[in-house]
């Protein structure tokens, strides 16, 4: 102990002027070869929650054989464990989609919930059939397909359509949003494509 | 027997941490009702951490296995159903405890100078209380585990730019699945719990070093000298606190004193939580809810989803909102601002004894908006709700704005030198 402070005595009587500069330079650079150091060590941690291998495998392209869909019935698959309507419009409901224009958030579907070839009046390929991601652009719920006048309960005048239980939110038989609920978007068109005119590949463009 | 006890003292100093923390540890001799759910919070928190390690013993965190083995635990392991129901019903204990523990720390006063960190790591806990509770609950991968997370994980989608990317990150997927539900395993019975520990070790170091509050409000310490010597505690009080203050005779060491009251309400706390345990552990669907018997199912939502109990005023915020970004950020800025109460409260009168009668309407009236939007948030939506809940948001935010502006120059009763008796 008493060495130590000899030694410190001994350096402060010293006549040379004593420059710290030397001493703020090695700890900025220490502080800073750390700094980095520890931020690449945290990158491990960090990425290691990103998806796997195997869940980027299983986010793989799904492919419907859709021959057997009946006009006005809704088919689910799996893509990405999200679950993906399909549903074959009938020339009636396709007609009435123009009626309701005025009450939707988002009729002329500007915002980008679909790739560019599904951003029409029917939000699909082809008119007939619509593809969407069954999940409420609110909070990740799924919404109810109320059909035979079940969704004029909740939209006057609206036999048919898309029904939140979680919190309320309306869409209509293209998956747009009505007005005045608390999804703010309309339902997401997945990228697909048809293979043929009985099967589409739903994850990938043409 | 001394000479083993001095030994040891020499290399840990066990006995004078043991003298300055409780057996000589100063407590304000008023001390009512309201100051027991600290020491019940603590006593809950000893019960989640050991029953859940010996849940951890046959659960199996994996989305196949995990609803079968808690199912398991319940059918056939020896004492499973206990254990598992000590746990779920302490969770919902521990809600309870805090809720009062806050509400007590506001009526009080308990976060005013100098106790603003004190405030501030409770808050923390109930931070990482509600982050531990949340994952908690996705763990038996029942419906309401699965959407519920898929509820509030999504809140995070609402974040703008990277939202999107980053659900996809904290779910390890591109929807809620096994990977997510083996991260919140690690962080429900790892992560978490080690950061509660710390965090409870700091609030209680934090509150003895400024001293406990008390229903009066006012200090058992006092400037060194300024005490008459017959004013004065007559107990052997740590010199931690008497080499730095005059402590008058409002006090009580904590132990035996104040552990002896607590232990009266952990009994009569026992009763209750026993009665729970065994005749009603699903609360009515309230602490275990009904569709969470059912297995996850990421193709059916089911028909109503919501949080348990402790979340529901949180959630019924989200929901009046009409805009998700500001529907987030309400419910976030609810839980902020309550963080914010010491800046909020402008006043120097802690307790609301010697406050004006507005304060004490706007606590009660705060009490009861929280306990109506949790009621809002927690039963089916329905018209009348949507304009209930936003009116009970404002008046929620309202209490702050009012405290904020009344105790600038607020008209306070006299408040006594010294404890009331």
């Amino acid at each position: 102990m008493s060495n130590v402070s000899n030694d410190a005595n001994e350096s402060a009587s010293n006549d040379q002027p004593q420059s710290t500069n030397r001493r703020k330079f090695l700890t900025v650079a220490t502080s800073v070869i750390g700094g980095v150091g520890a931020v690449g060590a945290a990158v491990p941690f960090v990425a290691s929650w990103n998806p796997s291998a195997k869940a980027k495998a299983a986010g793989a392209d799904v492919e419907v054989d859709i021959s057997g869909v009946a006009p006005g019935q809704l088919i689910r698959v799996m893509w990405r464990s999200k679950p993906v309507w399909i549903v074959r419009r009938t020339p009636e409901l396709l007609a009435s989609l123009e009626a309701v224009e005025g009450d939707l958030r988002d009729p002329n579907s500007d915002n980008e919930q679909q790739p560019v070839y599904a951003k029409n009046r029917y939000r699909s390929i082809k008119e007939e059939y619509l593809v969407l991601v069954g999940i409420c652009t609110h909070l990740g719920c799924s919404p109810q397909h109320l059909t035979d006048g079940a969704f004029s309960e909740y939209a006057e005048g609206v036999p048919e359509g898309f029904f939140c239980p979680c919190h309320g939110s309306k869409f209509d038989m293209a998956g747009r949003v009505f007005k005045a609920v608390p999804a703010p978007l309309n339902l997401v068109v997945p990228p697909h494509q048809f293979l043929s005119d009985t099967t589409v590949l739903i994850g990938s463009d043409a | 027997m001394n000479g083993l006890l001095n030994w040891i003292e020499q290399r840990i100093p066990m006995m004078r941490v043991a003298n300055m923390h409780a057996i000589q540890y100063p407590a304000p001799v008023n001390l009512n009702f309201w100051y027991v759910f600290g020491f019940l919070a603590t006593i809950v928190l000893v019960n989640q951490i050991v029953t859940g390690i010996w849940l951890t013993m046959n659960f199996e965190p994996s989305a196949e296995r995990a609803f079968a083995s808690v199912e398991y635990i319940m059918r056939e392991v020896d004492y499973g159903w206990l254990i598992r129901y000590m746990h779920s019903t302490g969770a919902s204990a521990f809600f309870i405890v805090v809720y009062m523990h806050m509400f007590r720390g506001m009526i009080y006063g308990s976060y005013q100078k100098p106790r603003e960190l004190l405030w501030v790591f409770g808050m923390l806990i109930y931070l990482a209380l509600m982050a531990e509770a949340f994952m908690g609950y996705v763990l038996p991968w029942g419906q309401m585990s699965y959407w519920g997370a898929q509820v509030i994980v999504s809140l995070f989608s609402a974040i703008p730019v990277i939202g999107p990317d980053l659900v996809i990150w904290i779910q390890g997927d591109y929807v809620i699945s096994g990977a997510t539900l083996n991260r919140f395993f690690a962080l429900h019975v790892i992560a978490l719990p080690l950061v509660i520990v710390i965090l409870v070790f700091l609030h209680i170091i934090a509150l003895h070093e400024v001293g406990s509050n008390n229903p009066d409000g006012i200090a058992i310490k006092h400037k060194k000298g300024s005490l008459a010597e017959e004013d004065k505690t007559s107990y052997e009080i740590h010199e931690y606190y008497t080499g730095k203050y005059d402590i008058a005779d409002d006090v009580v060491p904590f132990f035996p004193h104040v552990v002896l009251k607590d232990l009266v309400a952990f009994s009569i706390f026992l009763a209750g939580f026993a009665y729970v345990l065994f005749f009603a552990p699903e609360m009515g669907g309230k602490f275990l809810e009904h569709p969470n018997f059912e297995i996850a199912n990421p193709l059916k939502t089911p028909e109503h989803i919501f949080p348990v109990w402790y979340f529901t005023p949180f959630y019924a915020i989200l929901k009046a909102v009409p805009d998700k970004l500001f529907g987030v950020l309400a419910m976030f800025g609810a839980i902020a601002a309550l963080f914010a109460m010491p800046w909020l409260d402008r006043g120097n009168v802690r307790s609301w004894r010697y406050r004006c009668g507005l304060h004490k309407w706007n606590l009660i009236v705060f009490a009861i908006v929280f306990i109506f939007l949790g009621y809002l948030g927690g039963t089916p939506q329905e018209n009348w709700k949507i304009i209930a809940s936003q009116i009970a948001t404002v008046m929620y935010f309202g209490f702050f704005g009012l405290l904020w502006i009344y105790s600038k120059n607020e008209k306070t009763k006299p408040v006594p030198e010294r404890i009331t008796k």
